[in-house]
């Protein structure tokens, strides 16, 4: 049996990596459409200091995607380390979407990037914004690939088990590509990026303002982030995940958790907005519920039930049952291709195959599994709900925040009053980490809130990973802290002295604070 | 939709041209940057150097990238295998490659000394490490590799990293690193003018040399090396399953390929021949051709490891019936026709705008393009 230990460092250093590289992926995802707008703007009314702005953001936007680069490389190349048994065993789907990534979206993005900084002096105007755009087309349809077979993990559509290859299949590359949960996630999660550049840009622009220091620049500045955000900041409210929970019942699973609903409710449900959670005995103490607003944003309508907790365990406790039987007859053809009798038992049970595999958590041979094991299992079928019920909280709160700052600064943009509001500057400032928080809230619940599967119902995190010696995860987890911890210290290094730097950076001549670059 | 089997050996031939692309391509960046604290001696050589392939070596890193999610895509069970069992020497060549976008982007950021020739040394083992490793592991994959599979599939991988150092493979990551080395040198020789040129020839025939003296050495010792025989028959058709077939390990086995197809000593042939014309054409200061022969060197080399392990892929040494081969780790049909399809739509779109990129940056980079563009050059 797999070490419990090995699993949980397997996950640790997966979260770790995974966390730390979406710390500058949403930064690119949002500034390369606020370069392609600064730039826009150059192309048609001529004015240097648009292509100045374009300039400089894009420097900072250099040296973020140098780290989102080196840290996206560790995640492909994670999957096979670390989670070998997952690559084999959902390959045939999960690998075809990533490969796809760096044929449409990668190759064009990294490619462009190099014009975007070398070739300003080469080509014309148009032929460079060409670039810029470019390069915002690949970032974002890179982001889609990667959320599509994202999107397969939580709702596995368009595929389906063979046993004479012991893997998933796809059947349906359309299902997998339009997989309902995917699109929502994509739309949720690019939003998320386009509030974390302009949240950004609006910031560093803001302390430029309250400095009094290069304020043409930085009001232009200010006034597109302002603009770009609060679109944005929308757009992920409104277009958020939650239409996405519908769809597929390990979204089911995550809204219970995150709502902490242990009883299925009537519909249309409550929201519940604080409330005390009693993980042992597996209810609320109190809780405070807006009603009816929960049924609406979850299932877009008044007489859908929401499933609690209670229930999807009960659901689940009988699909383990099942599953039993499926492993069993799994085994028998494994052993025995041709037996027609295990074959039968095989088709009909096979859609609760990855339930009776949650049990090899526990046992070798599932059918030793005492009730108390089975209890257990049924109880790992849903995430823990503390944790899941307040990062939403935290989450959702940031999101709202945001929205009230885009709102007043896209409103004293309009008014030409920025400049005389130094708290909206200072708060603007301050609030610069709320978008990373946000989105790393956001993994969290989306990934954390899957367990204990890797991909929904199909395949158990514990049966996912290599077979590795904890200590060589000991080793390579050390390794990733050293290397990250100093990238990070070097990266913001760097930013905080470019930002600081401001304009002038660019060596220009027509920006203050213009000093030699070795100052 | 085409038959399994021919997509199964057209996958073959498609992640072969990903190698080679990648080699060609990534492999003269990470030449460049082997050569780079030794044909450059001060700062602005260096600069020059490393702004060679500036604009470029991002796109370039894609060609591994898309490697590696194209081997996950097709051939799921290698990717998983060979990635969880040279666990040590996968991170090694991860945590190499750190120092190349960083190295790249930061170094000419700050005017420090120190800051400087740290990423210059930084951008060293970006370039050079990865190439010797891919070599070691060519070189384990030709003695197989110690993994076995239970009934459902899960890999175990019974060596170590230490295992993976021994004399052929070593051989093997010498004339990977001499090749990529030599790749990187047409590429600067073409790139750069004066004293940095003269220096970067001088190393790139001397790489071109000792690639060929490795290769040749390794051929021979190929001969008397323990290759793999599939002995029970194979459908081709067959739905992927690694356990159903027999395999024995014999001395010359690596060998049989060529005896059944002599056109493929054409291969072995065109990495020695393409790697001396290389360092003549070098001394005749005809760049741009030498970067053309050493690109088909490359294509020698790797298509001659190909056509040596044959229809395997990674053979195991401690339970050889387990061996993946090219009938027995593809993905399903429809991944595969599908992957298929993409590679051919998007591959000559790829090869057009990276053509683009080059020609808008095509030209010497010298010491006045680097003062000239102090603030937005690497």
């Amino acid at each position: 049996m797999i070490s419990e230990q090995l699993v949980d460092l397997s996950r640790l250093q997966f979260a770790a990596t995974a966390m730390y590289h979406f710390l500058f992926v949403p930064l690119t995802l949002g500034m390369v459409w606020l370069l392609v707008i600064m730039e826009s703007v150059y192309v048609m009314t001529g004015k240097v200091i648009w292509k100045d702005m374009t300039r400089f953001w894009g420097k900072l936007f250099g040296i973020n995607f140098a780290l989102g680069v080196t840290t996206g490389i560790t995640l492909e190349f994670q999957f096979g380390t670390n989670w070998a048994y997952y690559s084999h065993y959902v390959g045939d789907i999960f690998g075809a979407p990533l490969a796809i990534e760096g044929l449409m979206a990668f190759f064009l993005e990294s490619t462009m990037i190099g014009l975007f900084f070398f070739g300003w002096d080469r080509l014309s105007k148009t032929q460079h914004l060409l670039v810029t755009l470019l390069m915002a087309v690949g970032t974002n349809l890179s982001a889609l690939w990667i959320l599509i077979a994202n999107g397969w993990m939580q709702n596995p559509v368009g595929a389906e088990f063979s046993y004479l290859t012991m893997r998933m299949e796809m059947t349906d590359f359309w299902a997998v590509v339009f997989n309902p949960d995917a699109q929502a996630k994509f739309v949720h999660t690019v939003s998320a990026g386009y509030v974390t550049g302009a949240m950004f840009v609006l910031s560093i622009s803001s302390w430029y303002l309250l400095k009094r220091r290069d304020v043409e620049f930085a009001k232009r500045s200010f006034r597109v982030a302002a603009a770009f955000g609060l679109a944005s900041v929308l757009s992920v409210i409104v277009l958020g995940d939650e239409s996405g929970y519908t769809v597929g019942e390990a979204q089911q699973t995550k809204m219970a958790a995150l709502e902490a609903m242990w009883e299925t409710k009537p519909a249309p449900a409550g929201l519940t907005l604080v409330a005390s959670i009693n993980e042992a005995e597996q209810k609320n103490n109190w809780e405070v519920e807006i009603p009816w607003v929960m049924g609406l944003i979850g299932t877009r309508s008044i007489s859908k039930e929401i499933p609690g907790i209670h229930d999807i365990k009960a659901k689940n406790r009988l699909r383990i049952q099942e599953g039993i039987i499926a492993v069993n007859a799994l085994e028998a053809l494994r052993a025995n291709r041709d037996d027609t009798v295990a074959k039968q038992v095989f088709e009909r049970h096979k859609a609760d195959l990855g339930f009776g595999l949650l049990l090899k958590k526990y046992v070798n041979d599932v059918n030793a599994a005492t009730p108390d094991i089975i209890d257990r299992a049924v109880n790992d079928t849903v995430p823990r709900v503390t944790p899941m019920f307040w990062a939403f909280r935290a989450m959702v709160g940031l999101g709202f925040a945001m929205l009230v700052l885009f709102g007043l600064a896209f409103w004293s943009t309009l008014k030409m009053t920025c400049m005389e509001k130094p708290w909206l500057l200072k708060t603007a400032l301050w609030m610069l980490p709320a978008p990373w928080i946000a989105c790393e809230l956001g993994w969290f619940v989306a990934e954390y809130g899957r367990q204990p599967w890797t991909i929904y119902g199909v395949l158990p995190t514990h049966l996912s990973v290599s077979t590795l010696s904890v200590n060589s995860l000991y080793g390579s987890l050390a390794g990733f802290i050293g290397f990250y911890t100093v990238l990070l210290v070097v990266e913001m290094y760097l930013m905080v002295k470019f930002a600081r730097m401001g304009p002038g950076s660019l060596g220009t001549g027509r920006y203050e604070h213009e000093t030699p670059l070795h100052a | 939709m085409m038959d399994y089997s021919t997509l199964k050996i057209i996958w073959w031939l498609l992640v072969g041209v990903l190698l080679i692309g990648f080699a060609i391509m990534d492999g003269h960046d990470m030449g460049v940057g082997t050569l780079l604290p030794f044909v450059g001696r001060n700062d602005v050589e260096r600069r020059v150097v490393i702004n060679t392939v500036g604009p470029h070596w991002d796109g370039n890193q894609v060609w591994f990238i898309t490697g590696g999610g194209a081997i996950f895509a097709a051939w799921p069970l290698v990717y998983a295998t060979a990635f969880s069992g040279f666990y040590w020497a996968m991170l090694v060549v991860l945590w190499a490659l750190f120092f190349r976008p960083v190295g790249f982007d930061y170094r000419s950021k700050i005017h420090n000394a120190t800051w400087r020739s740290t990423w210059d040394w930084g951008l060293f083992i970006g370039g050079s490490v990865p190439p010797l490793i891919f070599g070691v592991a060519f070189g384990n994959l030709l003695q197989g590799v110690p993994f076995q599979f239970d009934a459902y599939l899960v890999s175990t991988y019974s060596g170590n990293f230490w295992q993976l150092l021994n004399p052929f493979a070593l051989l093997a990551g010498v004339v990977s690193s001499a090749m990529i080395t030599m790749q990187g040198g047409a590429y600067l020789a073409h790139r750069t003018e004066g004293v940095i040129q003269e220096r970067t020839i001088k190393a790139a025939t001397g790489a071109a040399w000792l690639m060929v003296a490795a290769f040749v050495g390794a051929g021979f010792w190929l001969q008397s090396i323990e290759g793999y025989r599939i002995t029970s028959t194979i459908d081709m058709n067959a739905l992927p399953d690694p356990l159903s077939k027999t395999v024995v390990r014999e001395a010359g086995a690596w060998m049989r390929n060529y005896t059944q197809q002599p056109l493929l000593w054409l291969l072995p042939g065109l990495a020695v021949a393409g790697a001396l014309v290389t360092s003549l054409l070098l001394r005749l200061r005809y760049t741009l051709s030498a970067f053309v022969t050493s690109s088909l060197a490359l294509v020698g080399v790797i298509g001659t490891a190909g056509a040596s392990l044959f229809p395997f892929v990674m053979p195991s040494s401690s339970m050889p019936n387990a061996s993946l081969t090219v009938w027995d780790s593809a993905s399903s049909q429809l991944t595969l026709s599908l992957m298929f399809w993409a590679t051919v739509i998007f591959m000559p779109l790829i090869i057009g705008y990276t053509s683009w990129a080059y020609s808008v940056m095509r030209g010497k980079v010298t010491a006045a393009y680097i003062r000239e563009n102090d603030h937005a050059a690497y």
